[in-house]
């Protein structure tokens, strides 16, 4: 089973990050679970989400404690106690920032390996496609390049069905956002 | 298998609010309360989008929405509500009275934590506040359970007049995003059909009727046992009426299941030395910490009220412990489901423990469950 942690603030969409990585990979045939930890509803306070990803059907329901694999929409939420609980050297941290992978493992007193840090400037890519600071999808995108689990496809058709009341603009724009993010980051 | 019936991949509230919506009820009134939000925007918008018959009315308040529904359904309408905590208090007196009036209303309870101090996350304290107010309440560990125990709810309330209550955990199965099959319109009506009431039995000026007429202590507890009797008669019918549904939608069971009647389900050993006791979501947490367990069973308590004692005893048989795991505490004794429990199995010998877990949204994990299974040698009411 894998374990996905999502970090962010309010607004940045956390909650429908885990929703659409749950869904491309139940279109890949997965079974997949994605709830989120609501703390106190207000933009811009930390929130969490979850996502499990398995071959077989997954039962239990409590927070993930250990994550496989974390994804950080907020570099300065990086030294909370909340964002590190549970991450181990081996941790893939999937991190928006401008900042390189040897820096943030410096940042991180080598709390997480440099190679399994990698990072993208998902706000600079958001600002300049969506026109807003919400930065889940460009984050999915450097997500999937990095695991091969998820297909671009898969994570493209979850992104049109999701957003699929909110029009196609939204939808083209975000898939851009994607492809950006999944053409940025390197294998 | 699924001919016709795809998995999908949904929200709780989806997989609920489609299932309400293929079930065709008549009238569905609300008020919208976090975590049962999303069950009724999504019915709002099926009314808005055309694609659903029923009058969608939004009521000013929860008490409101409570009467609404209970009006139709004495006027011989099938009725659907949804609320969650507080707006639950506010139902109350509605809510004795629908089941006094013998009204098989339906409605979902998201449940959630009851303040104050005030708080939006889930447990069962909402619930319990209804428990004696002589209704149905069956209760769900994951989306799948949720959608069918809406279907059954509408069959027996349908059958018995009694009204049901189908309890969701709020935010863990309402807000979380899982796989599930919808049954369909044609489906559904093989198992349930068109409600139409007897011409007597509900609210038509062709033939009148008194419905909550005035009772004296002569007739009011002889009513009362009447409504206990009937609740407990649901005992002996709901195993099979359970079966003939999911032979109409035949889903696989999430792991093995060593035994379920319907009114609960048992997972574990032949002969456990321990036995968990539990209800809803926090069902399948225990079931994965008890994976590489092989002394200790859990139980499923599906149907909380009729309360299932004969399912339970025979679950007990001869093992050591049981502990109770449950999400509601009244405060000054013990936690509900405990003292149900312990009413049902008064030649124990063995040592039984409560364990009050996941008040206003605390996360319950793995650990925790094995650490209740350690403590869970000596009789005790523990807070986790």
């Amino acid at each position: 089973m894998l374990q996905i942690r999502i970090h962010g603030r309010g607004g940045q969409g956390v909650v429908t990050a885990a929703e659409l990585l749950a869904l491309a990979a139940f279109k890949e045939g997965y079974f997949a679970q994605a709830f989120p930890a609501f703390g106190v509803e207000r933009s811009g306070a930390p929130i969490q989400s979850f996502v499990r990803i398995d071959s077989e059907t997954i039962i239990t329901r409590e927070q993930i404690q250990e994550p496989d694999i974390l994804i950080v929409q907020d570099a300065s939420l990086l030294h909370s106690e909340e964002v590190l609980f549970g991450v181990k050297k081996n941790t893939q941290l999937i991190i928006n920032s401008p900042d390189d992978s040897a820096t943030i493992n410096r940042l991180l007193h080598n709390k997480i390996l440099t190679k399994n840090i990698s990072s993208s400037p998902a706000t600079e890519i958001a600002l300049r496609l969506l026109g807003k600071n919400i930065v889940n999808t460009v984050i999915l995108g450097a997500f999937i390049k990095k695991n091969k689990i998820i297909k671009l496809e898969s994570l493209l058709s979850a992104v049109s069905e999701k957003f699929a009341e909110k029009g196609q603009a939204l939808i083209n724009k975000n898939k851009a956002a994607v492809t950006e993010a999944y053409t940025y980051v390197k294998k | 298998m699924f001919t016709h019936h795809k998995t999908q991949f949904l929200e709780g509230a989806r997989a609920v609010s489609l299932t309400i919506a293929n079930i065709q009820p008549a009238v569905v009134s609300a008020y919208p309360i976090t975590p049962q939000t999303h069950i009724v925007e999504d019915l709002a918008k099926f009314k808005a989008q055309g694609r659903a018959t029923y009058e969608y009315l939004r009521a000013e308040s929860e008490f409101a929405a409570a009467s609404i529904v209970v009006g139709a359904s004495a006027a011989g309408s099938r009725v659907y509500s949804a609320t969650s905590s507080q707006g639950l208090i506010l139902m109350l007196e509605v809510l004795y009275n629908a089941s006094g009036l013998r009204l098989p209303v339906v409605m979902t309870v998201a449940n959630r934590a009851v303040g104050g101090p005030i708080n939006i996350w889930n447990d069962h304290s909402d619930a319990m506040a209804m428990r004696d107010a002589g209704w149905m309440m069956f209760f769900a560990e994951n989306h799948q359970e949720a959608v069918d125990l809406h279907v059954i709810a509408y069959k027996l309330a349908e059958e018995f007049n009694i009204p049901a209550a189908v309890n969701i955990d709020g935010f863990i199965l309402t807000h979380s995003f899982e796989n599930v099959v919808i049954p369909d319109k044609t489906s559904i009506k093989k198992y349930l059909p068109t409600y139409k009431p007897a011409l007597g039995t509900y609210l038509n000026p062709q033939k009148p009727v008194t419905l909550g007429a005035f009772f004296t202590p002569e007739h009011f507890w002889l009513e009362k046992k009447r409504i206990d009797e009937d609740l407990k008669h649901v005992l002996t019918i709901f195993p099979k009426n359970y079966q003939t549904w999911k032979k109409i939608l035949p889903t696989p069971a999430p792991i093995k299941v060593s035994c379920d009647d319907g009114l609960t389900e048992y997972c574990g050993p032949k002969n456990p030395d321990t036995l968990l006791i539990a209800m809803g979501s926090v069902v399948g947490t225990i079931k994965e910490a008890l994976k590489t367990d092989k002394n200790t069973g859990i139980l499923k308590i599906r149907s909380y009220r009729p309360f299932p004692v004969n399912s339970l005893q025979k679950a007990v048989g001869n093992c050591k412990r049981v502990a109770v795991i449950e999400k509601a505490m009244s405060s000054g004794a013990y936690g509900p489901l405990y003292s149900d429990v312990s009413a049902a199995l008064p030649g124990f010998k063995g040592v039984s423990s409560n364990h009050i877990v996941g008040l206003g949204g605390r996360d319950i994990n793995i650990k925790t469950i094995k650490n209740i299974i350690k403590s869970a040698q000596r009789a005790q009411i523990k807070f986790w």
